[in-house]
Order: structure tokens, then C-alpha cells, then sequence
């Protein structure tokens, strides 16, 4: 097993004929994940690389293939439009890649999502992979290896660098979910981490957080409660000034609240093992493992 | 994105919050010429720049006549203001708001800013007028107030009802404050605000309420559909290599350390400046290069770091994923060769095709070294720093 996606996930592509939309269809495809369709208003009809059907809404698209999951490329001035048409034709599963939404967007995305039971993840991330079954997002797929570790992460790259240390470990990874980087998102690390405990497939977690919010502090709340799993963490921004966006909108300091070193004491006083830097994911996620829960 | 004080008062106006009388300007002459527009003293001089704390700093000054504005003026104008969000360079005073003085019976504060863990943007109020409302909450959080709005129904009228009870505030200010409440929540929809900021806002003598004070912050992600707020952007206020960077969609922070960062990846990217500092250095610079880093993007990364004199070496850290590390290795030589590169530069390079990247850079014959992960990369390039500096 694995959480939220698996070999047998149906995927939508929503802007499968833009530039990153083609390119990252392409490479889904060459991973092996089950692409049943594309949307793209005005090109419904044509057929993507000869093979996936496109269609002109989403709708439309699943009522012909039956995708229960979809991930959008869309640019961000016309993202919350295709989020909000993948919840109105119930998609179970959203993956929003799409970076720069505007804050207001989301604020609205968020509120439909409440009366909804789709998933969202993202938006601003590099999705969710499933190692060897199913790979949803823009993440180098090779990097990859299966096995039973789940990782959870806000960022992309330094989701990349901890895969790449533990596969080089030899530690396969039951399902990476990248939660993303906007202050306003839709699945929380509290949310994954939860499925990772229900996962019989995941044995231990690697989390890693950054500045801004308070999302890591809530998360630890629940691995001090209810975790059963190892959980190894690392959070990026110690050296981050106040004030200042750090390149992701919602890593940011501000209002008293967000700081590396909060995250940091949460994580610690929850028995999460943290790593002292970067290049330790792995190895500390061996630590912890080692310890037990 | 920030804007002036003025700015502010100017937007939220047109919106209908009621402000004092003021002009902005930016010489002692029309200081002058603009109290006395305002008629009868006091006046305040008030400096504008983007960072808050000007009051406690010597950047407000109530005076008596059109004469002192002169005075007061031709002193504020061109000093480097110093407050606790400046940081120890400061920031010159270029531009002055002019307004009329006003009676206060009482300062209060009044905020909209979005609320993460909710979704939802919150109206928050306090008794605790004037005061950094980040130290309200750290000391009597009991005295902060907020009501959430639900972005379908919109702020309702017994919102600020809740608000103004509770800061046990007369019936008699509930119409007032309903109002300003409501043309503060539709400027900050109209703009897409990404905090708006009263403070204080006041009760005066004759029992009105009045903006004193005004911040106003957007969300950057949604200026593409506001030319309006776009237009009042003072690049005077921020840092030339972060406009620079923006021109080429580059996310880039001046800090005050000696080793430049070039990352992909803002989680990424931070995590190096940490790891530069636990290893005893210090990083100039949050930079992140973004997904599709071409070797023009590369050279422009590298020369908007190089204009910081302080950088004593570079590190860059590419977590190359689907992208390929000699593609990446050849912009890196490019940008070195192109601009003549003096500083010693240490290179991680991570993803497909890794081994021609690498070997690329080390026969390039430039001031490469290449590491072998992070920890690898930071040690040298922290080293190398230390040995220029």
C-alpha cells in the first residue's frame, strides 16, 4: 500500500498542451503513471503524444475515463478556475503544481474545499509520488526507490535532497508528498502524517518544515499524541530574517510567529529527531529508526 | 509589495475610511506651503519611509506653525532613519507627509491580515492603540480581538459589533466603526492587501474615528491585475539587486554575510544559508534560481550576487532532478568566463548526468571547485571565504 495515490490512480492532466503541462505529461507517462486523459478548453478532441484523450473540461473528462485524480499546470492567473472546476466535477484527488495564486484565490479554493470531500495538495509543490506505481508532479522520478519511508515536505528541492540521501542509503520510500510552499494550501503536514500512521506500509517518516505559519507546531502536537511511527524532521530557515518572504510566499516571519527555531523546539519536545543540517536527513532518519517511537 | 504611509491614507480614503488632512512632500518649501493649506497648528511632520518604528526614531514631530514645519522638514529631509525595522544602515527619509494635528480622546488599533490556519482573513482590534500590536499579543494577548470572515458572506455588521464590545468601546461608536470596518475589508479585497494595518486609529475629542496612522502590504503573486498599486511602488525603498533580480524572475534577499548563495528551490536555498552558518560562515544572500535555470538565468544570478561587495566566495547548490547537471555545469562556466570571475566558487551539482558535470567543471581551468553534497560544499566555500577575507 501507500497513501493517496498507487498503480491503479487515474490521472487527469489540466493544461496538458502548455509548456510545463507537456513536458511533465511526458515524463509521467515514461514513469508509468496512468495518465487517462488531458484538459485544455478549446482542444478537446486531439490526442496527446498519439495517445491520452484531451478534453475541454474536466467534467467532461472524467465522466469519459473515470480519473479519480488530477494534477494542474494551469498559470496562476487562471488557477483557482481550474481548481475550483476539478472540485465541481469531484476529483478525489487535486495536486496543484501551479506557483504564484494569488493569496485571495486560495482564500476562496479553501472555502469551497470545506464543503467538499476532495483532497487537495499544493498548491506551489512538486506533488506526490508513489515510488513504482505512480508519480503526480514535476519530482525526477529516478531519484526514487520503493520501499516503506513516507516523506512529507514543503519544499521541493530539499524534498529531492532528502529522497536522494535515503535512496543512496538504500531506504526506498513508501509515498514523498510535497505539501508546498503558499501560506494558504490544502492538504497539512498534520493531514499526511495521519495517513502515514494509518499507512501499514509506512513504517517511519522523514518531515521536513520551513519559517512561516504554525502548521509544523500543530503536526507536532498530533506526533506527541497519536504517532506510533518514527518521525526524523528538519526545518529550513534558521538563519531567515523577519519580514522577509523567502522565496516560497508563505516562508515568512511575521506577526511574532514562524521562526525556525519554534519548529525546531516543537519537533524536539514531540520525539522527532532533527537533523543538524541538510546532508543528515538521511542518516538521521536511520537514527531515528534505530530508537524506535 | 509596501507602500508609504500616504499612499496608504490616499487608497483607503477613496475607499472611505476617514484620514487627517495631509500632503505629501519633498522639499522644506512645500512643507511650508502645504501647512499652510491645512490651516490652523498643530501639525505633524511625518517621514516616510518603508518600516515602521519612525515615531520612536525622531521621524514624527508635532509643531506649533508653518515655520517649524520649514524647520522640522529641512532637518528630516535626507537623514537616515534608523528603526528597528531598518536594520543598523537605515533608510533615508526622501519624502514627508504633512497633516493636520488632531485631538485624541483615545488610540486603538485596528488590522486585517490573513490567518493561515484558518484560510480566512481575520479583522483583529485592540484597546492597545498605538503600540506594536506584536508586543500586545506577546504580553496581554487577552486585550486582542478577532473575528474571522467567511469570503462567501463577506465582513457582517455584528463582526464589528463582537470587535467593539469587547474592547468595551460605547453603542455609540458601533455605526462609525461598522462603517470604516466595512470600506477597510472591501480595500483590502479591491487590492488584493496582504495586511492593512490602523494604527492607531483614534476616537477624537469630538467623538469621530480617524486614521492616524496606515500600512498597507499586497500580495505580490496578484499585482498582475492591479496596475493602480503596481503604480505606487518606490523602488527608492528596496534593496537595487532585489529589483535587478526581479527583472529576471529571481527570488533574491541582501543579507549582511560574505558568502554568496546561487540555489534552486526556496526551501532548498535556505536550508544552505543554514548550513553556511553552522559551519562558522555567514550568507550575503536568499537565492533561488527557480526551476528552469538556463545558463542566462545562471549569469544573471551570479552577476547580481557579485555587485554585493561584501561576497567573498559563492556557493552554488543545484539540485539539477530533471534538469541536467552539464547543462548546468556549462551555464556556470559561461556566467564565470562572461564575468570574469575573481571570487573563488564552490559548485554542488545533484541529478541525472552528474559525473560530466562535475568533471566539466574541474577542467574548465576557472576558480571551480566542486563538492561532493552539502555539508562538502559549505565547508569549502565558508573556508575559502575566510582565506579572501
Amino acid at each position: 500500500m501507500s497513501i493517496y495515490v498507487n498503480k491503479d490512480t487515474k490521472v487527469l492532466v489540466q493544461g496538458i498542451t502548455g509548456g510545463a503541462g507537456s513536458f511533465h505529461a511526458k515524463q509521467m507517462l515514461d514513469y508509468g503513471t496512468r495518465i487517462v486523459g488531458g484538459v485544455t478548453p478549446g482542444k478537446g478532441g486531439m490526442r496527446f503524444e498519439d495517445k491520452v484523450p484531451v478534453y475541454d473540461t474536466v467534467a467532461q473528462a472524467k465522466d469519459a475515463t473515470g480519473a479519480n485524480a488530477t494534477v494542474i499546470y494551469v498559470p496562476a492567473k487562471f488557477c483557482a478556475d481550474a481548481i475550483l472546476e476539478a472540485l465541481d466535477a469531484e476529483i478525489e484527488l487535486i495536486v496543484v503544481i501551479t506557483e504564484g495564486i494569488p493569496v485571495l484565490d486560495m482564500v476562496n479554493v479553501a472555502r469551497v474545499l470545506e464543503t467538499s470531500k476532495s483532497r487537495i495538495i499544493g498548491p506551489n509543490c512538486p506533488g506526490v509520488i508513489t515510488p513504482g506505481a505512480c508519480k503526480i508532479g514535476i519530482m525526477p522520478g529516478h531519484i526514487h526507490k520503493e520501499g516503506r519511508i513516507g516523506v512529507v515536505s514543503r519544499s521541493g528541492t530539499l524534498t529531492y535532497e532528502a529522497v536522494g540521501q535515503l535512496t543512496a542509503l538504500g531506504i526506498g520510500q513508501s509515498t514523498c508528498v510535497g505539501i508546498g510552499g503558499d501560506p494558504v494550501n490544502g492538504t497539512k503536514f498534520i493531514d499526511v502524517l495521519e495517513a502515514f500512521n494509518a499507512d501499514p506500509d509506512t513504517d517511519g517518516v522523514i518531515m521536513i518544515g520551513e519559517i512561516g505559519g504554525s502548521d509544523e507546531e500543530v503536526a507536532c502536537d498530533y506526533i506527541k499524541r497519536e504517532m506510533k511511527k518514527p518521525v526524523a524532521g528538519f526545518v529550513a530557515g534558521v538563519t531567515a530574517p523577519p519580514g522577509k518572504r523567502m522565496g516560497h510566499a508563505g516562508a515568512i516571519i511575521s506577526g511574532g510567529s514562524g521562526a525556525a527555531s519554534d519548529k525546531i523546539a516543537a519537533m524536539e519536545a514531540a520525539g522527532v529527531l532533527v537533523a543538524p543540517n541538510p546532508s543528515a536527513l538521511g542518516t538521521t532518519l536511520q537514527k531515528a529508526m534505530a530508537k524506535g517511537r | 509589495m509596501k507602500i508609504h504611509e500616504y499612499q496608504a491614507k490616499e487608497l483607503l480614503k477613496r475607499f472611505g475610511v476617514p484620514t487627517p488632512s495631509g500632503k505629501m512632500v519633498t522639499s522644506a518649501e512645500d512643507a511650508m506651503e502645504a501647512a499652510k493649506g491645512l490651516g490652523n497648528p498643530p501639525y505633524v511632520v511625518k517621514a516616510q519611509i518603508h518600516a515602521g518604528g519612525r515615531g520612536k526614531a525622531g521621524g514624527v514631530k508635532v509643531v506649533q506653525s508653518v515655520e517649524e514645519v520649514k524647520q522640522k522638514a529641512s532637518e528630516m529631509l535626507g537623514m537616515i532613519l534608523r528603526t528597528h525595522q531598518t536594520g543598523p544602515e537605515g533608510q533615508e527619509v526622501r519624502r514627508l507627509l504633512i497633516e493636520e494635528g488632531v485631538q485624541i480622546e483615545k488610540e486603538l488599533y485596528m488590522g486585517l491580515v490573513l490567518d493561515r490556519a484558518k484560510k480566512r482573513v481575520v479583522l483583529m482590534a485592540s484597546s492597545e492603540g498605538g503600540m506594536d500590536i506584536e508586543e500586545v499579543a506577546a504580553k496581554s494577548p487577552e486585550k486582542i480581538h478577532k473575528v474571522a470572515i467567511d469570503p462567501v458572506a463577506g465582513l457582517q455588521a455584528y463582526q464589528v459589533r463582537q470587535l467593539i464590545f469587547g474592547m468595551g468601546l460605547p453603542a455609540t461608536l458601533v455605526g462609525k466603526a461598522t462603517k470604516m470596518c466595512m470600506a477597510l475589508y472591501k480595500a483590502y479585497l479591491a487590492t488584493d492587501a496582504s495586511i492593512v494595518e490602523i494604527n492607531p486609529l483614534i476616537i477624537t475629542k469630538g467623538g469621530d474615528l480617524l486614521a492616524l496612522d496606515a500600512k498597507m502590504n499586497f500580495d505580490d503573486n496578484a499585482l498582475f491585475r492591479h496596475d493602480d498599486v503596481n503604480a505606487l511602488r518606490d523602488l527608492d525603498e528596496e534593496d537595487p539587486k532585489e529589483i535587478e533580480a526581479k527583472k529576471y524572475d529571481l527570488s533574491y534577499i541582501a543579507l549582511d554575510g560574505s558568502v554568496g548563495c546561487m540555489v534552486n528551490g526556496a526551501g532548498l536555498a535556505m536550508a544552505t544559508m543554514d548550513i553556511i552558518k553552522s559551519c562558522g560562515g555567514s550568507p550575503a544572500n536568499f537565492l533561488d534560481v527557480g526551476g528552469g535555470a538556463d545558463a542566462e538565468k545562471v549569469a544573471a544570478a551570479f552577476s547580481i550576487i557579485l555587485q554585493d561587495p561584501a561576497v567573498k566566495a559563492v556557493l552554488v547548490n543545484i539540485f539539477g532532478g530533471i534538469m541536467k547537471c552539464d547543462v548546468i555545469a556549462e551555464g556556470v562556466i559561461t556566467a564565470a568566463k562572461q564575468l570574469h570571475l575573481k571570487v573563488p566558487v564552490v559548485v554542488r551539482l545533484e541529478g541525472t548526468n552528474v559525473e560530466i558535470g562535475k568533471k566539466m567543471l574541474n577542467e574548465s581551468g576557472l576558480a571551480l571547485t566542486s563538492a561532493d553534497d552539502m555539508l562538502d560544499a559549505a565547508q569549502k566555500v565558508v573556508q575559502l571565504a575566510a582565506q579572501a577575507g
